[in-house]
C-alpha cells in the first residue's frame, strides 16, 4: 500500500508538469498568434511578451498568493488554547499525511465550509469558516481537515494556480484583442502576412480560450475527486467527510468571503448547491451525490487496515 | 577507442544507477526512523496526560481506586516499555484500562460536564488518533522499506550494505483495531 502512496505522487508530479508545459506552450502560441495578427514579423514577440507576463504574475502569485487570499478573506490564525479541536484535528491529519503540520486559519462566517492554500507541501496552510466548526461534528470536521490536507500533499495547489493563472492570460490576451480590433477597425496590416497563417492564428484565438478553460474545470473536478479518496487514505473513514459534505452542500447560508476567482479552492463549491446534479463541462467541482456516493461506496470496508481501493 | 568510450559509458550509468538505488533505501530507512519517533512522541504524550487525568477523575470516583490502580499500573508499564513488540502490547493493555475507566465515567454525570474534564477527554481523544495515524504511516513505510529489501535489483543492493528490515507496530486483535472511544453523548 506504501508504494500506491508514493507511485501516485510521483505520477501525480509527471502528470502535472506536463500539463502545466502544454499549458504554457499554448499560452506562447496565443501570444504568438496576436502578434501575427497585429503585424506578421511581431510572431515571435507577441510570444514571448505572453510568457514574460505570464513568468512575472506566476513568480508574484508563489511568492505572495497565499497571504494575499487570507487576508482578502480575513482570515484569523487559530491557535490551540482557542481551537482545541480544529488544531488537534489538523495535527492528527498532518502526521497521517506524512506532512509537517500546517498553519490552521479561521473565517468567521456562518456557512460552512473550508480551502486549502500553500504553495509548497511542507508550508500547507488549512483555512475554514466559524461556520464549518459550529455546524459539524469531530469526525466530519477531520474528514473535511483531510481532504485539504490531500490537496496540500498531491501537490494540487501549485497547480491549481498555475493553470487558472495561464487560463486567465489566455482569456485576457484574447479579450484585449478583440476589444483593440473592434475599435481600430478590422483588416489592417495582417494583410500582409501569408492569409493561412493569419486563419490558423484566428482559429487558435477562437479556440484556445474554450479548451483551455474546459481542461483547467476538468482537471479541477478530477482533483477533487482524487483528494476525497487521498483523505480517506488518511483517515480510514469515509463516512465523516461524506456526512460533512451533505451538510455542507446543503447548507442555507451564503459564504460571503468567496467569489468566482476563489470558487474552485474550496472544499463544496460555494456556488453550487445539493440539488444540483449538473456535471456540467463548465463546473469547477463534480455533483456532491456522486463524491458521497463514491464515499460512501468505499465505506463499506471502513475501518480496516487496507485502504478499500486496493481491496475487490 | 570507440567502443571503449561506449563502455566507459555503461559503466557510468550503471554506477549512477546504482548509486540511486543505495541512496533510495537510505532514504526510505530514514523515514523509517522519522514515522517511530512520531510513534514514540505521541505515545510518550499519552503517558503525560494519564496523571492528569487520574488527578481529575479521582475527585469524583473515589470507590473506583482498582480501575485507577489499573490505569496507573498499565501506564507505568507502557512507559517502561522497550521494543516494539513489548509496547505494541503494553499500549494495547493501557488502552483497554482506559476504555473500563472511560465506561465507569458514564457514572458520574458530574464528571462528564466538568471543563477540565472535556478538555483533557478532547486531548486523550487526539493522541489516541494519532497514535492511530503515526502507527498507519509508519507501518506503511516500513512495509514500502522491506519490500524494496526484497525486490529485484534493490535486495542486491541491500544485502551488500546490510540493509535490515523494520518490525510493523501491529495490534493483534481485530477488536483493538478501533481506538478507544473517549466520548459521552
Amino acid at each position: 500500500m506504501a508504494h500506491t502512496f508514493r507511485s501516485q505522487i510521483a505520477a501525480n508530479r509527471r502528470g502535472s508538469a506536463t500539463l502545466c508545459f502544454l499549458m504554457t506552450l499554448l499560452l506562447a502560441a496565443v501570444g504568438a498568434a496576436v502578434g501575427y495578427l497585429t503585424a506578421p514579423e511581431f510572431a515571435l514577440v507577441g510570444a514571448a511578451a505572453a510568457l514574460a507576463i505570464g513568468i512575472f504574475l506566476w513568480i508574484f502569485v508563489n511568492t505572495s498568493g497565499p497571504k494575499f487570499i487570507l487576508q482578502i478573506s480575513r482570515a484569523r490564525e487559530a491557535t490551540h488554547e482557542e481551537d482545541q479541536m480544529l488544531h488537534n484535528v489538523g495535527h492528527e491529519v498532518a502526521i497521517a499525511a506524512g506532512v509537517p503540520m500546517p498553519k490552521l486559519y479561521i473565517i468567521e462566517d456562518s456557512a460552512p465550509n473550508a480551502f486549502a492554500t500553500g504553495m509548497d507541501p511542507r508550508k500547507g496552510i488549512i483555512c475554514v469558516t466559524t461556520g464549518l466548526l459550529e455546524k459539524l461534528d469531530r469526525d466530519e470536521l477531520q474528514g473535511v481537515v483531510a481532504h485539504e490536507m490531500a490537496h496540500i500533499r498531491n501537490n494540487d495547489v501549485r497547480l491549481m494556480t498555475t493553470l487558472a493563472l495561464t487560463v486567465g492570460l489566455i482569456v485576457l490576451l484574447r479579450d484585449a484583442f478583440l476589444r483593440s480590433r473592434w475599435r481600430y477597425g478590422g483588416g489592417g496590416r495582417s494583410r500582409d502576412g501569408n492569409q493561412v497563417l493569419a486563419i490558423l492564428a484566428i482559429l487558435l484565438l477562437i479556440l484556445a480560450p474554450v479548451f483551455a478553460t474546459l481542461l483547467h474545470f476538468a482537471v479541477s473536478r478530477k482533483r477533487e475527486y482524487m483528494a476525497d479518496a487521498t483523505a480517506v487514505q488518511f483517515t480510514r473513514y469515509p463516512d465523516g467527510l461524506a456526512r460533512a459534505l451533505e451538510k455542507i452542500a446543503s447548507d442555507p447560508d451564503e459564504l460571503e468571503a468567496a467569489n468566482k476567482a476563489t470558487e474552485p479552492m474550496y472544499i463544496v463549491s460555494p456556488f453550487q448547491k445539493f440539488h444540483e446534479v449538473s456535471s456540467a463541462l463548465y463546473s469547477t467541482h463534480p455533483p456532491v451525490r456522486d463524491r458521497i456516493r463514491r464515499l460512501r461506496a468505499m465505506g463499506i470496508e471502513q475501518r480496516t487496515d487496507a485502504p478499500p481501493w486496493e481491496k475487490d | 577507442m570507440i567502443p571503449i568510450l561506449i563502455l566507459f559509458g555503461i559503466l557510468v550509468v550503471l554506477i549512477l544507477i546504482l548509486f540511486g538505488m543505495y541512496n533510495g533505501l537510505v532514504r526510505l530507512r530514514q523515514e523509517t526512523n522519522n514515522a517511530w519517533s512520531q510513534i514514540d512522541v505521541q505515545l510518550k504524550r499519552r503517558h503525560d496526560l494519564i496523571p492528569n487525568l487520574v488527578e481529575t477523575v479521582k475527585g469524583y470516583m473515589q470507590y473506583e481506586q482498582e480501575t485507577l490502580e489499573k490505569v496507573i499500573q498499565a501506564r507505568n508499564h507502557a512507559v517502561a516499555a522497550g521494543n516494539i513488540r513489548e509496547k505494541a502490547e503494553a499500549e494495547n493493555a493501557l488502552t483497554r484500562a482506559l476504555g473500563g475507566l472511560f465506561a465507569l465515567a458514564e457514572n458520574y454525570p458530574e464528571l462528564k460536564a466538568s471543563e477540565n474534564m472535556l478538555q483533557l477527554q478532547e486531548e486523550l481523544r487526539s493522541t489516541e488518533n494519532k497514535i492511530a495515524y503515526a502507527r498507519q504511516y509508519y507501518n506503511d513505510v516500513v512495509t514500502e522499506y522491506n519490500t524494496k529489501l526484497e525486490q529485484v535489483p534493490t535486495n542486491i543492493i541491500a544485502s551488500m550494505f546490510s540493509f535490515k528490515k523494520r518490525e510493523l507496530f501491529e495490534i493483534d486483535t481485530p477488536e483493538e483495531r478501533e481506538p478507544v472511544k473517549v466520548q459521552f453523548t
